[in-house]
């Protein structure tokens, strides 16, 4: 373990979260968020979907930019490819969303990030979305992510952070967990 | 009406510790009672049940355990005795068959009524603990009709239960140990497991109990824990009281048979959907013991302790069944019984007085109830230190309140 003076910084702002987190906790209504996107179809199973506004703190929120995300299927499934697929926009989300957990735990717990890589698969059998066979789930079967951390921390340190991270993330816990999902005609 | 300094609510363990030290500052003071001493011991535990601190812990205020195993743990019975007997022992003025209908705010003080009674005092202890009901949740409501539900309330032995599988929804204290109860019966048992506390009964020859005392953990103040909330919420340790298991863990369950799954998440048309967060889940619980068990070797390095003790050494890490079901049909006739053992929650549906945050918890300064000068709550998870979560902590925890009470009494007349 190197000992250094400059404090660690791994570009989270921890006492901004502590704070919110104090703060939400007085006023609860301010925590409720509300995260949108909206999409439209072009052609085929290539669809453009955008990311601006989000409500939360009590008030209607803009991102810097509108986000865009176009999403098709793979030309081995006669398709055009004009972007990645709906499941792996799921695993961006996953695993972008396990990434920052686990630089904001490492700041919390002081320890230095210097390099965070990670990789995402998710196995699925594709007879389930194709209908042929009634036993297998349209879903993954399982997600794995292997993290790979450059930082002053042990082993054990670096398992705790991404078991915190886990612990902490939305997305893992959509993931891993059922959700109710309503779809209706406008 | 009767007119007296302190109403305290419940003679279970709080409730007498505090009626002793009332007495010791001669408060006068009653002790409402809805049923007999120790109630909730004697008509909401399963028998097989015993305490999870041992005897030698297992201490009131001005009075050690003097029995003759002090290692041993007690059973339900032995503590509604205990508790008889402590009552009689301080000359705590309890009345029994006095079910408290309403606690509210008056000129000078609070009303209470009680069945025909009503009292007037500038004081009210709220003793009735943190376990009145079980928490269950809403999913409940998606149970199919055919399945027999269970609570740590209605459970009494395996006997009880028709022939079938049992799903166990909860991996505290309470759910580990009906699982494993139950499986014994010859019944198949799932146990479902969110956030669990994973410790052995014995490190290293002695009790976990000694540890978490002899490391300082239980005397770690509520005003110093950084995540307070939390520290009140913990689900119960995953132990039994008995020497003749160490384990009671998910790992020993497994092991015994009984298949593990993920926390219940939903029950969609039938079937019940297990979340898939169990691997992190045992992670979590291996660090955090593992964090504990690291703390109690230093800790026993530098009181100078190794010479005595058996050598340090770690338990094997939770294997989860990769092939754990991730949905289980209740309506296939494969589990005939639910037991919720997703702890409990205290009632306050007879308090009168806007304490509650919206969770339905007392908002309280280590006991001190905020917003209502002259209310105290006592008898609550982690409600002055650690130790406040088990019987032993009311002696320390009645003995602050009783002074603060007592300042606050006296200070009211100047």
């Amino acid at each position: 373990m190197t000992v250094t003076d400059s404090p660690v910084d791994n570009g989270v702002n921890v006492a901004a979260l502590l704070g919110a987190r104090e703060a939400l906790s007085a006023t609860p209504e301010a925590a409720d968020f509300t995260w949108r996107a909206s999409c439209t179809w072009r052609n085929g199973t290539h669809s453009h979907s955008t990311v601006t506004g989000f409500t939360g703190l009590g008030a209607e929120q803009q991102h810097r930019a509108t986000y865009e995300y176009d999403i098709d299927h793979p030309e081995c499934f006669a398709s055009e490819d004009k972007g990645a697929t709906p499941v792996e926009v799921v695993l961006v989300g996953l695993v972008g969303c396990l990434t920052a957990g686990v630089a904001s735990v490492a700041q919390f717990r002081d320890i230095q990030l210097r390099s965070v890589t990670a990789t995402i698969e998710g196995q699925m059998n594709v007879l389930g979305i194709l209908g042929a066979d009634p036993d297998i789930r349209n879903g993954f079967e399982t997600v794995q992510v292997r993290f790979a951390i450059d930082a002053d921390a042990s082993r054990e340190d670096l398992e705790a952070l991404i078991a915190q991270a886990q612990k902490r993330s939305a997305v893992f816990d959509i993931v891993a967990n059922p959700t109710k999902v309503l779809v209706e005609l406008a | 009406m009767i007119q007296t300094t302190a109403v305290v609510v419940g003679a279970g363990h709080a409730g007498l510790a505090m009626s002793r030290r009332l007495t010791e500052r001669s408060i006068d003071h009653v002790v409402l009672e809805r049923g007999e001493v120790a109630n909730s011991w004697r008509t909401e535990r399963w028998p097989s049940l015993r305490l999870l601190t041992p005897n030698w812990q297992t201490r009131l205020p001005g009075h050690d355990y003097a029995g003759d195993h002090p290692d041993g743990f007690m059973p339900v019975g032995h503590v509604v005795d205990t508790l008889t007997r402590y009552a009689r022992l301080v000359d705590a003025p309890v009345r029994t068959a006095t079910t408290v209908r309403t606690v509210r705010v008056a000129p000078a003080g609070f009303e209470i009524l009680a069945n025909g009674d009503v009292f007037h005092a500038p004081a009210v202890v709220l003793a009735t603990g943190a376990c009145n009901l079980p928490a269950i949740p809403g999913i409940a409501d998606a149970i199919p009709p055919s399945i027999t539900t269970l609570t740590p309330f209605t459970y009494r032995d395996p006997g009880q239960l028709p022939d079938g599988g049992v799903l166990v929804v909860g991996a505290s204290a309470t759910g580990v140990q009906l699982a494993g109860e139950i499986h014994r019966s010859g019944r198949p048992v799932t146990l479902a497991a969110g956030e669990h506390v994973r410790l052995p009964r014995t490190y290293r020859d002695r009790d976990i109990f000694w540890w978490l005392q002899a490391t300082g953990l239980l005397a770690e103040r509520y005003d110093q824990i950084d995540d307070l909330t939390r520290a009140r919420h913990l689900p119960s340790p995953q132990l039994t009281g008995t020497r003749q298991v160490t384990m009671t863990d998910l790992h020993a369950l497994a092991a015994a048979g009984v298949r593990i799954v993920g926390r219940l998440g939903r029950i969609a048309d039938g079937v019940a959907q297990f979340s898939g967060s169990l691997a992190n889940i045992c992670v979590l619980a291996d660090l955090k013991m593992n964090r504990f068990l690291t703390r109690a070797d230093q800790w026993a390095t530098t009181s100078g302790l190794d010479g005595e003790l058996p050598p340090p050494h770690r338990f094997a890490r939770t294997h989860v069944d990769p092939r754990a079901p991730l949905e289980l049909d209740l309506t296939s006739g494969e589990i005939t019984t639910v037991l919720w053992a997703t702890g409990f929650r205290p009632d306050y549906s007879w308090l009168d007085v806007p304490v509650l945050d919206r969770t339905g918890h007392i908002r309280h300064d280590g006991g001190v109830v905020t917003g209502a000068p002259g209310l105290y709550v006592l008898g609550m998870p982690v409600l002055r230190t650690r130790a406040s979560t088990y019987i032993h902590g009311a002696a320390a925890d009645s003995a602050a309140l009783a002074d603060h009470l007592h300042s606050f009494i006296s200070n009211r007349h100047r």
